[in-house]
């Protein structure tokens, strides 16, 4: 009997047919207008996520307790075996990549700028943020190098180019002076301005050595297997390394990309909720029309012995495949054009493009391609179906043969 | 054998401000292979008398019985299926499901009852065959004309083997010659196969082919004759 209802119900659907193709086409165009939405917050978000991560803070951090509030050269760890060898043994941790940070003032010649220090382990560092492939001129650092990186616009501001030797000063461990000369072995040129008004990267070694820090760091800079197991490896982590270390996820220590993300999400769900609310008296309007001009017909369908249960699970099928129809087909067009523009993101330009610079992203327009980007949406619209086709079994419950054959 | 019989049907409905009285105390038995006409001008209570006996409206008082069952004290959901095993309906308009073809509209009373595809489709083309229309069994009804419409409604009624037929103003809609092969039809199969056919109506052809004539005027029966 499925088998019948449901030939019913296809039949049914059709029976006119502009109507249901421009209920169908609503269907098709919202859902494809709301993956395409989706994906483009999912690759916003992604892109954003992934330059924070990716460009410097790695997902999980370990530091002092007190680090994170006084961003004190005096609030050191110590990354000895046992730390990393407990740190590795944590689930889900792929990379861990030692830094030792502080700000200091870099002079050459006449000019003298502030900047960020970083001491790096320059492979790990590499294989954590790329950083390598910002050399723009001259070369990278190896593990034993003395040499210094600086970033462009630092470089320019104080007039050193690659080969060039650079006075550093600041405060180093526990009240010690930090003083020293490093040979500019490159120039760094990031995507965005923010970091390259200010960082500059010398060997973990060199950077002990010149904070007189031996074998500290102030932070441990982990990458886990897969974003979804940020909060897990975190916890994992708490438990293993207890109260003396303070551990942040990547959204705790930038908590604005993390708003902005949400803020941005809170304004795609109202617009998504609006375009659905549109789609949904769409189909709902479509059903009403069924509805009544087949009000004879359903009194004719009990009065020969059609079960109500029967009939209402009929026109339960129209509104779904109704929907289903719509969703298909939006399906099978969004998906190779999300699929097309993850692999091709819109480049940006002009003003713009400054703009997304400035909030240190990529000026390009990204798409994701999420599970729920498009799960999401046959989610959505299978639940406004099921929603609408309350109304038509309400209305085969409570019919009355009698004055329907009459109608 | 009786199986129709109803005692003191009455019916009243109160959904306006005035009481309308459309049935009053009708007794009435109906044996097996009878071929019935209940007539009477417009409003005299015969669709509502149609409609309490065929289980699709509830007696304000009195009872129907059905062979041993008492329609009027089954529940909403013990009348459809009564219905769908005891009773053939034939509507004034054919009514049948536009989107099925004259087979499938035939096939789909059986398939309510759970009858298997083999047995459907022998019955149903059994059906379409002897009501004439065996060339046109995988035709919609849009395809086909009123007349043709009406048989297929008529082999539809037959498809579940009901104790009788009820037949709304079956001819109200057609023409001469669609009426006069209808009502041969369901003449026929009254006298071969001795199905009960009982009829409301206003329409004389029908009236000269009953064998019984039950007069009704304002919800009470003021006539029951039969032709020898």
């Amino acid at each position: 009997m499925a088998a019948t209802e449901l030939k019913l119900a296809w039949r049914n659907i059709w029976r006119n047919r502009r109507r249901t193709f421009i209920t169908v086409a609503s269907i098709f165009f919202g859902v494809i207008l709301c993956t395409l939405m989706s994906s483009m917050q999912n690759g916003t978000y992604s892109k954003m996520i992934d330059n924070v991560v990716s460009f410097y803070s790695g997902y999980v951090q370990i530091h002092h307790p007190n680090y994170w509030e006084s961003k004190s050269i005096d609030d050191l760890i110590i990354p000895d075996d046992s730390l990393i060898n407990k740190v590795k043994e944590s689930e889900h941790i792929e990379l861990i990549v030692p830094r030792i940070e502080s700000f200091a003032l870099m002079s050459y010649g006449e000019n003298t700028k502030g900047g960020m220090l970083i001491g790096i382990k320059p492979e790990e560092e590499n294989e954590l943020t790329g950083l390598k492939k910002w050399v723009s001129k001259g070369r990278y650092l190896n593990t034993k190098d003395d040499g210094i990186l600086i970033a462009v616009n630092l470089a320019r501001n104080l007039n050193v180019e690659v080969g060039d030797t650079v006075a550093l000063i600041s405060q180093g461990h526990h009240g010690y002076s930090a003083s020293g000369l490093f040979p500019v072995a490159g120039i760094l040129e990031f995507p965005f301005p923010a970091l390259n008004n200010f960082g500059t990267y010398i060997t973990l070694e060199q950077a002990q050595l010149f904070f007189s820090a031996p074998d500290m760091a102030t932070s441990l800079v982990l990458t886990v297997d897969d974003y979804d197991k940020v909060y897990p490896a975190k916890d994992n982590l708490v438990d293993k390394l207890g109260e003396k270390y303070s551990i942040m996820t990547w959204d705790e220590m930038d908590p604005v990309t993390k708003q902005m993300i949400e803020g941005d999400k809170g304004q795609g769900i109202i617009m998504k909720g609006i375009l659905y609310i549109l789609i949904g008296f769409g189909v709902f309007s479509t059903v009403i029309m069924m509805i009544a001009e087949r009000r004879k017909e359903l009194g004719v369908m009990v009065a020969i012995g059609m079960n109500k249960l029967k009939l209402a699970r009929v026109l339960f099928y129209e509104t779904v495949l109704i929907g289903i129809t719509g969703i298909v087909t939006g399906f099978l067009v969004s998906l190779p054009l999300v699929i097309w523009l993850v692999h091709k993101p819109i480049p940006l330009g002009g003003e713009v493009a400054s703009v997304y610079e400035e909030f240190g992203m990529e000026p390009a327009i990204y798409f994701g391609a999420d599970s729920m980007v498009f799960g999401g949406q046959i989610l959505v619209v299978i639940g406004i179906t099921i929603l609408v086709s309350i109304y038509p079994i309400t209305k085969i419950m409570r019919l009355k043969v009698t004055k329907s054959l009459r109608s | 054998m009786n199986v129709i019989e109803t005692n003191n049907l009455t019916k009243t409905y109160n959904d306006s401000e005035v009481e309308v009285h459309a049935v009053q105390g009708i007794d009435l038995k109906i044996e097996e292979g009878e071929f019935t006409a209940i007539v009477g001008p417009s409003g005299c209570g015969k669709t509502t008398f149609l409609n309490m006996v065929g289980g699709l409206d509830q007696p304000t008082s009195g009872t129907v019985r059905v062979g041993d069952t008492y329609v009027n004290e089954l529940k909403s959901s013990e009348l459809i299926d009564f219905r769908l095993h005891n009773i053939g309906f034939v509507f004034q308009a054919y009514n049948l499901i536009p989107v099925l073809t004259a087979r499938e509209n035939v096939e789909f009373i059986m398939q309510l009852q759970g009858k298997d595809k083999k047995e459907r489709e022998q019955r149903a083309s059994n059906l379409l065959t002897e009501v004439g229309l065996g060339d046109r069994i995988n035709s919609r009804p849009s395809r086909l004309s009123g007349g043709q419409q009406q048989r297929v409604a008529v082999a539809r009624a037959l498809a579940s083997k009901p104790k009788f037929v009820l037949a709304d103003e079956p001819t109200a809609n057609l023409d001469s010659k669609s009426t006069e092969t209808l009502l041969d039809m369901m003449e026929k199969l009254n006298k071969e196969e001795n199905i009960t056919f009982i009829f409301s109506t206003h329409d004389m052809r029908v009236v000269n082919k009953a064998r019984r004539v039950i007069k009704l005027e304002d919800g009470k029966i003021i006539s029951d004759e039969r032709k020898s």
